[in-house]
């Protein structure tokens, strides 16, 4: 399996080291080359710096023949651009995005790519934490 | 008309002006809290802080009504995106105009069916070849839509198709010539239009076929 994975945050760095060690074959986009110090000393995979929104970058980081693109910028509308180009544009079979706005998150579920949206799974569990304080 | 500019730069403010004095009703949306100030004393409570990708704030901007027009005008390509797709797919807005700050995303606005586009730098690129002396072949319209471009070329004094009529041309397939501008006047083009060295040809064509056009009309007599 081939993942490009867009941006070397905490996030995104971690995914892209945790699908490494099941044996992926992962490409790691980013603006900053000081993003691939996220990545650890001795990185397998490949890492490319650029705007993601550039189509030479993504093709040059291999979006044509990718099973799957991660779009996990600290940009939402980056990465809702970014999926949407990857579905739409160069057919990959999994997309997924991080959406940290819970409405534009909502807005964006159900077009062929997941949606992942932290600040909404924060709310959920916050709540349930809160909830569960009440005597029954 | 009802419009919501989001956006509160240079281009955002001066249409937010123009509009204002032909009589429209304008919101303007502007993320950044200092140039919101500025933008506050110009245009009063026309002004709205907050970014304009957040549904929230376009809601309180009034996307609900749903204004005539919205204009995304912000220096993030990323961001007209998502703002012209919330207008219309989440508020019915009908019409949306979007700004590109980097031509090379324009392709992204395509695929997502945003148009019209106005793109700064491919207008004043344009311009500027066509300014260049001796240009052979410009490009003056993409008809995006229609899959046509309307283009310029000049007609050298080298080139084999000086002094022969149009319907002698073999012209590329999905092709034809607009107009002949000489010595400042235009003419239509006809079959039994002549053409000249220095006229300025008008032809529009599908996207891909200007490397044979130029073969046609600029190719040298020698080669032909």
């Amino acid at each position: 399996m081939k993942a490009l994975i867009i941006g070397s945050g905490r996030v995104g760095s971690a995914l892209a080291k945790r699908l490494v060690d099941v044996g992926w074959q992962v490409v790691v986009v980013d603006e900053s080359e000081e993003a691939l110090g996220r990545l650890g000393e001795g990185w397998p995979g490949e890492f490319h710096v650029g705007h993601a929104l550039e189509i030479q970058v993504l093709e040059g980081a291999g979006i044509r023949d990718a099973d799957a693109v991660i779009a996990a910028t600290d940009g939402d509308n980056t990465n809702i651009v970014v999926a949407q180009v990857a579905k739409l544009r160069y057919e990959v079979p999994h997309v997924a995005a991080r959406i940290l706005d819970p409405a534009r998150a909502e807005f964006y579920s159900g077009r062929g790519f997941d949606v992942v949206s932290p600040t909404g799974t924060a709310i959920e569990e916050l709540t349930n934490s809160a909830l569960g304080s009440q005597p029954v | 008309m009802f419009l919501i500019v989001v956006g509160g730069g240079k281009v955002g403010v001066s249409v937010t002006r123009t509009l204002l004095a032909l009589n429209h009703e304008v919101v303007l949306v502007e993320q950044d809290r200092a140039r919101f100030e500025r933008l506050e004393e110009e245009f009063e409570h026309r002004a709205i802080y907050g970014d304009g990708t957040e549904l929230y704030v376009l809601e309180r901007a009034g996307i609900k009504r749903p204004p005539d027009i919205v204009v995304a005008v912000t220096g993030d390509d990323e961001d007209n995106i998502i703002i012209c797709q919330l207008a219309r797919e989440k508020y019915g807005v009908g019409k949306v105009v979007a700004r590109v700050n980097d031509p090379r995303n324009e392709p992204h606005f395509d695929l997502l069916g945003i148009a019209p586009t106005v793109s700064a730098t491919s207008m004043v690129l344009a311009l500027v070849e066509h300014e260049v002396p001796q240009h052979e072949l410009v490009h003056l319209l993409e008809l995006r839509k229609e899959n046509l471009e309307i283009v310029e070329v000049e007609i050298s004094k080298e080139s084999s198709v000086a002094g022969k009529r149009v319907e002698e041309l073999r012209l590329p397939e999905s092709t034809r010539l607009i107009s002949v501008m000489r010595e400042g006047k235009a003419e239509i083009a006809v079959g039994s239009t002549e053409l000249q060295a220095g006229d300025q040809v008008l032809a529009i064509l599908e996207p891909g076929r200007e490397v044979e056009l130029r073969r046609v009309l600029l190719g040298e007599k020698a080669r032909v």
